[in-house]
């Protein structure tokens, strides 16, 4: 039997990896990273598994972070919100779950619910709902596939807890999150609704939690053998480099809540003389040319620094950063209409019908079923 | 009473001091002397040197500015270190993530006195997250002397949106604690709570050592007549008054890197280009854009701890003029000779004019290799005739692949690029690398961080957060850049050299007021009569 558990290099490899899926937005995983490490540290462990170990009926709980990213920064976690979530929803429906799992695992709710797990020492399944990061609640496979919106809970450091008993629709979810989210101070640990083994393995991403290992592992070795780590996520990824460049400008604004801006990239080697134009909220979600739309959400638009690997958050973009495009196929879970309608290129307010940017190749779980019997 | 038209720059680093005296744009004279293990003497070695080869006289000197990289090697060596006290005001945040949780084990040992988490902190809107306690802060007061404590560092959660929290936290320490340091991380760092406390806490953990640096600076310029004014020369290329510094040591990291980048960029007059800096025990390449070095754009690591300070992008490995050369020929065996040279880490540093060959030693260096080579001119050559030919070819060889690698590394594109080659140690290396466009040595290539440090600008800094329901955006942006010009202008600043090098505003997600930070920068040149009446 060959089990998998985390070790602190495995989490700077899901950390590093995570910031690339998060397409600009995310959050920042080093914090969480940190705090993975204390629980390390302090004797308790972080088990992945593959969602085919799961029952059917088993109960699963996706938990995070909620908030701005920004404010995370500043005021860190007391340490248990998502704990005492995930304890709040199995009080809720009165069965206690079998596992953890993150909803998103582009960004920092890669660890997220790992902190959680190693606290209540459950495992975390290899899968989440997105295979990238998303800005709301609502736009990840479960809730798009059917996922009863209820009930969810939400907590803050102070000891606050909100339980979502009723609610009508994972938009709603949304709202009513987010409002309690700011009353909170802009951070918390937010319980999703609990999934059932058997809906985990219909409706979610499979093996991410491996997929972001495996990146992040490329990414730093490149790095220490003097390989270009661009060329390496995209070998290993088989994504398509966009573009090449140096960011000329960058506008920022703030609406409801959400960091809006667009970049613009002057193009070096291959794109000389071409300008790539890249609009964000929280994560990017176009990509376009003289106008012309080379890339959309939901596939993922990455920025990475041409040089290292380095992923670029849509805040840390400025002028005359050195940085490569990467285009990356999303989950063909997003490319059906309905999930298009909630997480397409029209959802977000632009006109413009999706193309998809190549094949989805499933990645490959780092531990199977067959290494657990 | 002579004209004040004269200002001396001087740059302390691992190897050498070096001290020179310009005039507006022109170089007067400069001199390069051994660093010394006290510093001070070193100073004023190079101080009595360009004053007795410049002749100039004492009161026509209108500023001293010095660049030292002193600090940033006291933490880098764990040495001289104060030990601190830890606030952080958080309430019930935060606790997952103690003080210090991210330093290398070595350097939290040498400098951690003790943490204490307090109520207070602020929201991201600036509500409070629990009351500030005054009660508890007077006790975490008490605990400190009870460990005897005397440098304190300050922080809270969002005290760049709001300052409050630990502004009383100051008022209450020095009522309690009336000798202690008190270092606040609003005052040094940036949001992201992490990296601000731990730049607040190098600060307090150098100001012991701040204290007694810049008192020892200041009695050098007594002793030697100078009784001009003393600036220390910060990161991001301008200047800070001595008083400043002795509360700011933090301010003077990577100091050493912006002065050579700054004097190589005057001194070539290019403002776009490679700067390849060889010292005596390290080389610094970094890139130059519009004349001021190109920011690194990730969270820096000082000794081990990431900070968020503005920093220049600068490479840098060991390899120097005093540059140890190990040869290992013996021990590889046949064939393998060209492996078995090395040149660096280890140097000599400031031993170099005894213990190097050229100058009667018995250890072989870099400089005995150049000159063996033929590169360079320096001491006796006929001590280093009996080198093995193939020894200097392979030592030469390693050295400029390791700059030419360097070169690489920082350039922005693979087309060629003009180099800039500044620093004594730049003999060691030709005049064609591979990947320069061009490779210039400018007159006074040797003291280009001297003379950044004398070139080093005035600036005055906003940083504050602004509601927009009252003023525009743009109102609210002039108003900041106004005060940042008047500030520097109070500084000493000249009033009609002052613009504004920096200006951001970042929009604060989820406020109600529609918050924005706004930050501006001004700098202008040193404006020499007024200073030396205001000093």
């Amino acid at each position: 039997m060959r089990e998998w558990f985390l070790s602190e290099l495995d989490l700077e490899y899901v950390a590093l990896g995570a910031a690339i899926l998060g397409t600009g937005g995310g959050g920042n995983a080093y914090l969480g990273k940190l705090r993975a490490w204390q629980e390390l540290r302090a004797g308790r462990r972080i088990r992945v598994i593959p969602p085919e170990a799961l029952k059917d009926d088993d109960l699963v709980i996706s938990v995070g972070g909620i908030g701005a990213p920004t404010v995370g920064i500043e005021k860190i976690e007391k340490g248990d919100e998502c704990y005492r979530a995930v304890r709040a929803v199995e009080k809720e429906v009165g069965q206690p779950a079998a596992a953890l799992m993150t909803d998103e695992i582009g960004g920092a709710n890669s660890i997220e619910p790992m902190i959680a797990a190693a606290l209540a020492d459950l495992p975390i399944v290899d899968v989440d709902g997105m295979g990238r990061a998303f800005p709301e609640l609502q736009m990840n496979t479960f809730f798009i596939y059917g996922l009863q919106p209820w009930p969810g809970a939400l907590c803050d450091e102070k000891g606050n807890t909100v339980v979502f008993t009723d609610v009508v629709s994972a938009l709603w979810l949304e709202k009513l999150a987010r409002t309690g989210t700011v009353a909170m101070g802009c951070t918390a640990g937010f319980a999703l609704p609990p999934l059932t083994g058997r809906q985990v393995n219909d409706w979610g991403v499979k093996y991410t939690v491996s997929q972001v290992w495996r990146l992040g592992k490329t990414v730093m070795e490149a790095r220490a053998e003097k390989r270009d780590p661009v060329a390496a996520i995209l070998a290993q990824e088989r994504g398509k480099l966009l573009f090449k460049g140096k960011i000329a400008d960058v506008a920022r604004w703030t609406t409801e809540g959400f960091a809006r801006g667009r970049l613009e990239i002057e193009g070096f080697d291959l794109h000389a003389g071409a300008t790539l134009r890249i609009e964000f909220q929280n994560e990017n979600l176009m990509a376009r040319v003289d106008g012309e739309a080379i890339a959309t959400v939901p596939d993922l638009i990455c920025i990475v620094d041409s040089e290292t690997g380095r992923p670029v958050s849509t805040e840390e973009t400025r002028y005359g950063l050195r940085v490569s495009v990467l285009g990356l196929p999303c989950t063909p879970l997003f490319r059906t209409p309905e999930a298009l309608a909630v997480i397409g290129p029209r959802a977000f307010g632009y006109d413009v019908e999706y193309q998809p940017l190549g094949d989805y190749v499933m990645p490959e779980p780092v531990v199977t079923v067959r290494d657990l019997e | 009473m002579s004209e004040i038209q004269f200002r001396i720059g001087i740059d302390v680093g691992g190897t050498n001091t070096d001290a020179v005296v310009m005039r507006g744009r022109e170089v007067v004279g400069w001199a390069k002397r051994p660093t010394t293990p006290d510093v001070t003497s070193g100073i004023v070695a190079a101080l009595s040197g360009v004053l007795a080869e410049t002749d100039i006289e004492k009161p026509s000197v209108g500023a001293v500015m010095i660049g030292t990289t002193h600090f940033t090697n006291a933490v880098v060596q764990r040495r001289k270190l104060t030990r601190v006290a830890v606030f952080r005001l958080c309430g019930p945040a935060t606790q997952s993530l103690p003080p210090m949780v991210d330093w290398p084990p070595d350097l939290r040992d040498a400098v951690r006195g003790f943490a204490a988490l307090l109520p207070g902190g602020f929201e991201f809107d600036g509500r409070p997250i629990v009351p500030f306690d005054e009660r508890a802060l007077r006790e975490a007061c008490r605990q400190t002397l009870a460990f005897g404590l005397n440098s304190v560092a300050v922080s809270s959660v969002f005290s760049p949106v709001n300052t409050e929290h630990e502004t009383r936290a100051a008022q209450i320490i020095r009522e309690e604690l009336p000798d202690a340091a008190i270092s606040l991380s609003h005052e040094i760092g940036r949001l992201g709570l992490l990296e601000r406390e731990n730049a607040a806490i190098m600060n307090a953990c150098l100001r012991d050592l701040g204290q007694k640096t810049i008192a020892a600076f200041r009695e050098s310029l007594a002793d030697l007549g100078l009784n001009c004014p003393l600036y220390l020369a910060q990161n991001d290329g301008t200047l800070m008054s001595a008083d400043f510094a002795e509360k700011f040591p933090v301010y003077t990291f990577a100091s050493g890197p912006t002065n050579s980048m700054r004097g190589a960029a005057f001194l070539s007059a290019l403002p776009d280009a490679i700067v390849v800096d060889i010292g005596g025990t390290t080389t610094d390449v970094g890139a130059l854009a519009h004349g001021f070095p190109r920011e690194a754009s990730v969270e820096v690591e000082v000794g081990g701890v990431r900070t968020n300070f503005r920093m220049p992008d600068v490479f840098s490995f060991g390899l120097g003029g005093g540059s140890i050369v190990v040869d290992q020929r013996s021990t590889l065996g046949f064939g393998s000779w060209d492996l078995g040279i090395s040149v660096g880490p280890l140097s000599v540093g400031y031993e170099l004019t005894t213990k190097a060959r050229v100058f009667g030693g018995d250890t072989l260096t870099a400089t005995d290799i150049a000159v063996a080579g033929r590169r360079a001119d320096i001491g006796a050559r006929a001590n280093v005739a009996d080198l093995d030919p193939a020894l200097i070819a392979a030592g030469l060889a390693f050295m400029l692949g390791r700059v030419e690698e360097a070169i690489d590394r920082m350039k922005l594109s693979r087309d060629p690029v003009p180099v800039i080659l500044v620093g004594g140690g730049s003999i060691l290396v030709g005049d064609r690398l591979g990947g320069a466009s061009d490779v210039v040595r400018p007159p006074h290539y040797q003291v280009a961080n001297a003379v950044g440090a004398a070139i080093a600008q005035i600036s005055g800094e906003i940083d504050r957060v602004v509601s927009l329901r009252d003023v525009s955006r743009d109102e609210a942006i002039a108003a900041a850049k106004q005060e940042a010009g008047d500030r520097a202008i109070a500084a000493g600043a000249d009033p009609n050299t002052i613009h504004i090098v920096d200006v951001e505003d970042i929009p604060l997600a989820y406020l109600p007021s529609n918050a924005t930070r706004v930050r501006a920068k001004a700098v202008g040149n040193l404006n020499l009569e007024a200073a030396s009446t205001a000093g």
